[in-house]
């Protein structure tokens, strides 16, 4: 196996670990107070259930840019990297979603867990409750799509 | 389309037909009433705190008496859960239940009394059964625990704990007395290791002695105390336990005998909910010494058919009213079908005011083209929008806001579905996994493909195209800012504000197309060639956008200095406008994420290859991974469907701070009385 080959292989195995290492981070702290508000008020399961998830799309990111590298770089199709510049470039192409994810994905949940607060003490607070954690995905989706990009491009 | 029309009734009416009014009133569920405009010092309110406290405490009662009947007689499961709709039941029923109101809540408490003593009992066998735990190692004991001797000689009862013989508890208790020592000690059989239970049998003159010199090495009284024989003592204890296990049965019986009464606790349980709410409102009425006083909301439509219902058949004074001026009116919508399912939408991030044009039309329809974007899964799309109609279908009577919610994904999945063929994706790759695995279809031949085509292989002309339909989504919303001045006569303000953007970003948008950097991008899947025709005016409409925003926008500063300079920085919100156009990438970033999770899915469900086993494992995996895959891209299709329209869309224009409207009606929670809403809708 290249050297190249090695380095686009660590990239793709990146993106999965650090973007999936932050959700389960984040999914896990927002459960823990999603839980607690069910002890005491178990109708809004549901809601806090939403809330609790939306910190677990960044490791749905990562694994999307693993699987496209993957399939670009001759293990699920594609052809094998056999330079070590390219190896390189693919290293790069995935930092973004990897990098981005694991922090994004850790501060959206903790915005996801005030979230949970507003909707434990006005559960008809929910659609606006719900749009703080979405503003911080927004940038986990900036880094997946340049990171969809680079792979896809080189 | 809009927002309906509001009118003010203000009611005057003999006290005497007011319970008949307010309940009138409150089954119509029409008005939203108010009594706070009302304050005149010569009239009086009511103090109804007791009544209200009283019926709320009825209600609660009831509500625990199902739940009992629930736990100790389950009734058939009439299925719903999530979808469960209020019972219908006839007016005659209702009238029967209210009748015999006395004879329910004695009925509720029996069975809330009958919860208790099942509850005693349960404490009182635990009790029980924790003293015969104790009891156990002293079960060899032969004589009465509280026994201390014969006439002559003294037992004692007790516990040494750790390692010890026989002999050598014998040497120490007959320390100090004569040889043979007059003291025997029987070990208890059947004692828990390292606790030694014993009885010590001694001349009672020898008592004292004995039992210092026991103590001395660790002599202690029994934990549990019984009078008699412990054997004997167990078995009295196990027949008391036998015969609460007795009463439970019976008060479960008695409990489950209520079985039959459960649909009148419930018809119950809503009465006083209502009675409870209704005298809530009659603690707020102003009433004079043969009059009482109300106001309230109606939309206007049914105004003058309350009016008239209230004046003929109650002898009242209605009269149509102004709004004054610290006054709000609470907003009720009203929309044609489709467009009405995104209301709940709309509500969540706040209502409408009067004056204000209502977005629902426009918002609902991007709503649904955006979420199918985002989800794009033909095969997703059909169950959501099949699992929606089967639910709609089935469950007629559901609340509005469910309802609404349900046409709401029903319409999203038709969009999603719609979307899934123009990308070919039907569970991802399903098809073409299936016919190259067990169809034997060489693996190189496509079966599906895109109507438009696959985001996957064109990344960059799906973005493209993404932040194109941002951009009409954000112009709609501009629009709507327009139409607002528009409507409110300000016409400098739609020029300077609306119409100034519009020119500015058009022609840079226009600008912009046909350039090199943007075919770098892009690729050459656009051309744009043809805008170069138009020549220099794009750059002068952006030119006299930009003029007419930095003298116009800032037109209330009276200082003509500050007023150019505050408009020059208002032209720096074109970086707003590039971030909420950038904002629409997540268009393709969520549509790919479920196309390639799907595919990953489809991928791992066919490597058994093609077997039985193959197939088994393909059902399991397949069944399993689209489950999942679908809830969690659903969520994401929905969380920033709602992110686009609050944020980006709403952004241009949206205010909200209307005030929901709050119709006084019955609380009914399990049942719903039929036939009693004549004349309403």
């Amino acid at each position: 196996m290249s050297t190249g080959m090695v380095l686009a292989l660590i990239g793709a195995a990146l993106s999965t670990i650090l973007a999936g290492i932050g959700s389960a981070w984040g999914v896990g702290m927002a459960g823990q107070a999603a839980a607690g508000v069910t002890a005491e008020k178990p109708d809004l399961f549901a809601k806090v259930l939403i809330l609790q998830l939306l910190p677990g799309t960044q490791g749905i990111y990562g694994l999307l840019v693993t699987f496209i590298t993957l399939s670009r770089i001759g293990v699920l199709g594609g052809t094998a990297v056999t330079d070590t510049n390219t190896g390189l470039m693919y290293l790069f192409a995935c930092l973004p979603i990897a990098i981005c994810g694991l922090i994004s994905a850790y501060h959206q949940a903790r915005t996801s867990v005030a979230s949970i607060g507003v909707v434990a003490k006005d559960p008809d607070q929910f659609g606006k409750a719900m749009l703080f954690p979405a503003m911080v995905e927004t940038y986990a989706i900036l880094a997946l799509l340049v990171s969809i990009l680079a792979v896809t491009n080189i | 389309m809009a927002i309906v029309k509001m009118q003010k009734l203000s009611v005057c009416a003999n006290k005497k037909n007011r319970k008949a009014i307010l309940e009138q009133l409150q089954s119509l569920g029409c008005m939203e009433i108010t009594t706070e405009g009302i304050d005149d010092p010569q009239l009086q309110k009511m103090d109804t705190d007791k009544q209200r406290q009283q019926f709320l405490r009825n209600a609660d009662a009831f509500d625990e008496a199902i739940r009992l009947l629930d736990r100790y007689a389950k009734a058939p499961s009439k299925g719903g859960g999530l979808f469960a709709e209020k019972e219908q039941i006839d007016r005659a029923q209702f009238e029967e239940v209210v009748k015999n109101q006395k004879q329910l809540v004695t009925a509720g408490q029996a069975v809330q009394r009958a919860e208790k003593t099942i509850a005693e009992c349960r404490g009182t066998i635990q009790k029980q059964e924790n003293r015969i735990a104790a009891l156990e190692p002293w079960m060899a004991l032969p004589v009465p625990m509280d026994c201390s001797g014969t006439k002559q000689t003294s037992y004692l009862i007790g516990t040494i704990e750790g390692s010890i013989t026989e002999d050598q508890i014998f040497a120490a208790a007959s320390a100090g007395l004569e040889d043979p020592a007059p003291v025997s000690v029987n070990l208890l059989p059947g004692s828990i290791p390292g606790q030694n239970n014993m009885l010590v049998v001694c001349l009672k003159r020898d008592r004292d002695k004995v039992e210092n010199s026991l103590r001395a090495i660790g002599f202690a009284n029994p934990a549990v105390r019984v009078d008699g024989v412990p054997a004997e003592a167990k078995k009295e204890i196990e027949e008391d336990i036998k015969s609460q296990q007795e009463e439970i049965a019976r008060q479960e019986a008695c409990i489950a005998s209520y079985a039959d009464r459960r649909e009148d606790f419930r018809i119950a349980s809503d009465y006083y909910r209502t009675r409870a709410a209704k005298y809530d409102l009659l603690g707020t009425i102003p009433q004079s010494e043969n009059m009482f006083f109300l106001e309230g909301w109606v939309t206007a439509d049914r105004a003058e058919s309350v009016k008239n219902l209230l004046e003929k058949k109650y002898d009242a004074l209605v009269e149509k009213e102004e709004k004054r001026e610290d006054e709000m009116e609470p907003t009720v919508l009203h929309n044609n079908r489709f467009s009405e399912s995104v209301e709940g939408v709309l509500e969540s991030y706040g209502l409408p005011q009067h004056g204000k044009i209502d977005p629902t039309f426009i918002m609902s329809i991007f709503y649904v083209i955006f979420f199918g974007m985002m989800f794009s899964d033909a095969g997703y799309g059909i169950v959501m929008a099949i699992a929606c109609l089967i639910v709609l279908k089935k469950h007629k009577k559901l609340p509005d806001s469910t309802r609404k919610m349900m046409q709401l994904f029903f319409w999203c999945g038709i969009s999603t579905t719609f979307w899934g063929i123009m990308y070919g994706g039907f569970f991802g790759d399903a098809i073409d996994q299936i016919a190259h695995t067990f169809l034997g279809v060489p693996s190189d031949v496509k079966v599906i493909k895109p109507l438009w085509f696959d985001p996957l292989s064109q990344p960059m002309r799906l973005l493209v195209w993404c932040m194109g339909f941002g951009l009409v989504h954000l112009f709609f919303g501009l629009g709507i800012a327009g139409a607002q001045y528009i409507k409110d006569r300000d016409f400098v303000g739609w020029f300077s504000d609306v119409f100034s953007w519009y020119l500015f970003i058009m022609g840079l948008v226009l600008m912009l197309l046909p350039s090199e950097l943007f075919s770098s991008i892009a690729g050459d899947a656009f051309d744009f060639s043809g805008i170069t025709k138009l020549g220099p005016i794009p750059k002068y409409m952006a030119l006299v956008g930009m003029i007419i925003i930095i003298l116009m926008q800032e037109r209330s500063k009276k200082n003509p200095i500050l007023r150019v300079l505050l408009g020059a920085y208002d032209v720096y919100g074109v970086t707003s406008w590039l971030s909420d156009v950038l904002s629409y990438s997540r268009l393709l970033a969520l549509g790919l994420a479920t196309g390639v999770i799907a595919n990953v899915i489809n991928m791992m469900a066919v490597m058994g290859g093609n077997s039985v086993a193959g197939v088994i494992v393909f059902i399991l995996v397949f069944v399993l991974g689209h489950t999942l895959n679908f809830f969690i891209n659903a969520l994401g299709a929905y969380v920033h469907s709602n992110r686009l329209e609050f944020v980006e869309f709403f952004g241009k224009f949206y205010e909200g701070g209307g005030r929901p409207f709050k119709a006084f009606q019955t609380a009914n929670k399990y049942v719903e009385i039929k036939n009693l809403n004549q004349g309403d809708h």
